[in-house]
């Protein structure tokens, strides 16, 4: 089976991190926002399990489960937001929530 | 054994118990409790005083220095390294301070009891005995002190009570209560010019001695006398001091007194063989000293009194100097004051002028006399013990404590011989322009002290105080008498209100212009009240000086002293000598007069007033007082008979003046003067002519004449017209002393005042200078401090910091825009930022 090499996994891993932050930077749906975020945490998984096999040190995977954990979390607490901010302003676009600006 | 002399201190702290009893309790007591407690204390002096005077007569009238506790030794101390003032709270016991307490405690006992009669209507009666006590404390205090420091406390305690007791109605209604206030004013006003004489004196003395104590404990005041009493062979200078002034004539009766003497001398002969053992103290004849002790000459001359040292003093020659104190300093007769140089008897005269304007204004002298008769306005007991017996003559008491000192300086005592005869006139002239009765009592009282005064001034200090003991019972006698026909005339005034027009409101308005002091409101009283009246005429022989009364005796030894001048050929001592005989001859006569004129004006002839014809004797209280002092007048002056009147069978001779002289060195039993026939026969022969002389005038009803000028009538002399009616409307007006006084002090002191008032203090200070200066300066100045400071400098920093920091935050806070976006690019940028920050190195050091 060939292997694939370290390289081809940072790439990616960086290819995916640039997408979502640029999702998070360059759109307005507080969703899409939320899920270039979702996008930018699993590029980082994947970067720790590639260094992970690489280094043949476990620690990057557990790592990993820790941020899916978190992921998770942050997705209830984040979509519950979402849903509040819904409610009470009638959109999700992130550009009307400025109240507090200085 | 309780030595009797230790007891002293009581005669100041019974009257002040008493006083402190009145004072707080004095309301409660009830007006004869009061009064009780009041009389008590002053009949315990009394008891005291006596004690002490038999203590003295024991022992050869050797004085003793009494300090209370330890705790007075201290009175005043100052110890520096330089100098020391050493001035301790010393009682003295001696034959001139008994004299005075048993004047004052004994007249003063009597008065008390009176006052409980007297001041039995009015409601300050608690007041009134603790004002007397008070007075009777302080007046003991003056005659018991050993320091002139003392004395001078006493002095002003008695200036103190005099001017409550004068002013005592104060609080009358209307202008006579103001009157009373005005009267004690004028008391204090012008005892603080004499005050100031005392002052002065004690701080020349103290400059000049370095102590102002009359005799220090264990020093002899008239050594020449104690050693004669104690039977050691006399010192030359007593010898010739004794024989310089022998009296006239009667040689049989001063061998007698010689005798006497001598008999006394071997029984002190005796006593001092005994001591010659080795006894110390106490033998059986009283305190024996040896002629160490007596002579002073156990002490340098810096630790004796003032007397002493002014003494050794005087009898140095210029230029010889004697050792002084304890150091071996010496010292001359030069005194150091300041930059002068003054010889030591100029510094006397000078404390001698001092302490006589101080006497001049406690004992109503010449130029000060004017408060005396205001000072009337006071109760009646007040005028008889304070203003007639005591206080009054505490500045002759002075002075005759201070004979050393007069003695040194002549001049001196040539001036005070004049002020003494100018007042003895001046007051006699006075008195027979009175209506009021008491005023004609008060400048009896400033004659007679003129009497005591020019005494001195001629050298008579024995007769001084004798005439002034004498004085002290007749005067109060009169005074008291005038109260009971005051008391009387008011109560007539009553009875006349209550049974003649029965109970309306205008009584008190009608109670107000009936004066019960005029005399010429009274007249008749002589059956009215008999008691009153007997009593008044044994008074009034008593001050005429008619034969066997007391004034005789003390002022027929006044004349002879002054008569006794005239041949000892000095010059400045004859011309005091005579102007003092004749004046006082003069107002000896005056005396007679104006007494008579009283006793026809009050006793005699008509009621000239209802209240008069109703007027009732006087209450026991004060009866009984009147008929002690009326017997004392007729008897008191048998202390002192003179040789030559042939009466040595009856009293022994001269027995004031032997028991005078161990407290005064300037006299002697021979110069203590004999009768002088010739003297006494003019003298009563005036007095007696004086009395005629205004039978005539004023007697059968005619008293008071009639004349549209007044209502009330006027006097008869008024009523001749000419020359006699300016004399007297000069007497009555006093001649126009107060006037004088009015013109040149009180009318420019009134203008300088009004122009302080009205036109410095009111015109220039508060309408120019507050309005203009003050007023406009302080709004000017907080202009200033308004605009430009507060608004401009201090609002302005604090509202400029305010503001920059608004400005400064109001930019900054635009960096909070508020867009997710925004600060997710800054997290990004953070990032990058941490990552380069941390990767940087790797690549560094990499390559």
């Amino acid at each position: 089976m060939t292997s694939v090499g370290i390289e081809a996994f940072v790439a990616l891993s960086m290819i995916l991190f640039i997408i979502g932050a640029m999702g998070v930077l360059l759109r307005r749906n507080a969703i899409i926002i939320f899920m270039s975020v979702e996008l930018m945490l699993n590029a980082t998984n994947l970067a720790l399990a590639a260094f992970s096999r690489q280094w043949g040190n476990l620690d990057g995977q557990i790592f990993t489960f820790f941020i899916i954990t978190v992921a998770a979390a942050e997705v209830a607490v984040g979509l519950a937001l979402i849903v509040a901010i819904f409610r009470n302003k009638q959109s999700i676009n992130v550009d009307d929530l400025h109240q507090m600006e200085g | 054994m309780l030595n009797l002399v230790q007891m002293v201190p009581l005669v100041v702290f019974i009257p002040a118990i008493g006083a402190i009893i009145n004072l707080f309790w004095g309301a409660k007591l009830g007006v004869k409790g009061s009064g009780y407690v009041a009389s008590g204390a002053a009949i315990l002096t009394f008891i005291i005083s006596v004690l002490l005077y038999s203590y003295l007569t024991a022992n050869h009238g050797i004085a003793q220095v009494v300090d209370p506790l330890p705790f007075f030794d201290g009175w005043i101390r100052i110890d520096a390294v330089d100098f020391a003032v050493h001035i301790p709270w010393q009682f003295r016991v001696d034959s001139l301070t008994v004299v005075m307490l048993l004047v004052v405690t004994g007249v003063g006992s009597l008065i008390h009891i009176y006052s409980i009669g007297y001041i039995s209507h009015d409601p300050k009666y608690g007041l009134f005995f603790a004002y007397l006590n008070m007075f009777l404390g302080f007046m003991l205090i003056l005659v018991t002190s050993n320091n002139f420091l003392m004395m001078f406390v006493g002095w002003e305690g008695v200036g103190v009570m005099s001017f409550l007791l004068i002013g005592f109605w104060w609080d009358k209604k209307g202008e006579i209560g103001w009157q009373n206030g005005n009267a004690a004013r004028k008391a204090m006003i012008l005892n603080r010019i004499g005050d100031f004489g005392i002052l002065m004196a004690i701080f020349l003395m103290f400059w000049t001695f370095g102590t102002v104590t009359y005799y220090d404990a264990g020093e002899v005041a008239n050594t020449c006398f104690q050693l004669e009493g104690a039977g050691y062979t006399l010192p030359t200078e007593c010898e010739s001091e004794g024989h310089g002034e022998e009296a006239s004539g009667e040689e049989t009766e001063a061998a007698s007194v010689e005798e006497g003497e001598a008999e006394h001398a071997e029984t002190g002969s005796a006593a001092e063989e005994e001591h010659a053992t080795g006894e110390e103290g106490e033998a059986e004849h009283g305190l024996v000293l040896s002629e160490e002790e007596l002579d002073n000459s156990l002490f340098y001359p810096s630790q004796l009194g003032v007397f002493a040292q002014a003494e050794r003093l005087l009898n140095l020659e210029d230029g010889e100097e004697i050792a002084w104190d304890a150091d071996g300093n010496m010292r001359g007769r030069d005194v150091q004051l300041g930059t002068w140089t003054l010889d030591i008897k100029t510094v006397v005269t000078m404390i001698v002028l001092f302490l006589l304007l101080g006497a001049a204004g406690k004992s109503a002298q010449f130029p000060l006399l004017v408060w005396l008769p205001d000072a009337m306005a006071g109760p009646t007991p007040v005028s008889a013990l304070m203003h007639a017996a005591t206080m009054v003559t505490a500045g002759v008491y002075l002075l005759v404590r201070s004979n050393v000192l007069i003695d040194g300086a002549p001049e001196a005592q040539f001036i005070i011989a004049m002020v003494g005869a100018i007042t003895a006139l001046f007051g006699g002239i006075a008195a027979v322009g009175q209506w009021d009765i008491k005023r004609v009592l008060a400048f009896s009282t400033i004659s007679q002290l003129g009497f005591m005064v020019a005494a001195i001034g001629v050298g008579g200090y024995v007769a001084a105080i004798f005439h002034l003991a004498t004085h002290a019972v007749f005067k109060a006698l009169l005074f008291l008498g005038s109260g009971s026909v005051i008391h009387g005339v008011e109560h007539g005034q009553h009875h006349v209100h209550e049974y003649g027009r029965g109970h309306d409101a205008d009584d008190e308005h009608h109670d107000d212009e009936f004066d019960p002091q005029d005399m010429r409101n009274m007249g008749g009283l002589s059956r009215r009240m008999p008691v009153t009246y007997i009593t008044y005429l044994m008074g009034m022989l008593a001050l005429s000086g008619i034969p066997i009364f007391a004034g005789f005796w003390s002022k027929d030894e006044i004349l002879a002293h002054a008569y006794e001048r005239l041949s000892t050929g000095n010059t400045l001592e004859s011309l005091g000598g005579i102007i003092v005989l004749a004046t006082l001859l003069l107002a000896a006569g005056f005396t007679a007069f104006y007494m008579w004129r009283q006793m026809e004006m009050v006793f005699f002839g008509k009621a000239r007033s209802k209240a008069a014809s109703h007027a009732p004797e006087s209450v026991g209280w004060m009866v009984i007082p009147l008929l002690i002092l009326a017997i004392g007048s007729i008897f008191v002056g048998f202390i002192n008979v003179p040789s030559g009147v042939g009466l040595s069978w009856l009293f022994p001779l001269h027995n004031f003046t032997n028991f005078l002289e161990s407290s005064i060195p300037s006299i002697t039993i021979e110069g203590a003067g004999g009768f002088i026939w010739l003297l006494a026969i003019v003298a009563t022969g005036l007095a007696v002519g004086a009395i005629f002389l205004a039978r005539s005038l004023y007697g059968h009803g005619k008293a008071i004449v009639a004349h549209d000028s007044d209502a009330l009538g006027v006097d008869p002399l008024w009523n001749m017209g000419g020359m006699t009616r300016m004399l007297w409307s000069a007497a009555s007006h006093r001649l126009y002393l107060d006037d004088l006084y009015h013109a040149v002090f009180l009318y420019p002191y009134e203008r300088i005042g009004y122009f302080l008032a009205v036109v410095l203090d009111w015109r220039f200070f508060h309408d120019y200078f507050h309005n203009n200066v003050i007023h406009r300066g302080f709004n000017a100045i907080g202009t200033i401090l308004k605009n430009p400071v507060d608004i401009g400098l201090i609002d302005g920093t604090v509202n400029g910091v305010g503001k920059l920091i608004n400005w400064f935050s109001g930019r900054t806070r635009r960096i909070q825009t508020g867009f997710v976006r925004t600060y997710a690019i800054a997290i990004l940028f953070g990032v990058v930022v941490v990552i380069i920050l941390m990767v940087a190195p790797v690549f560094m050091n990499g390559s």
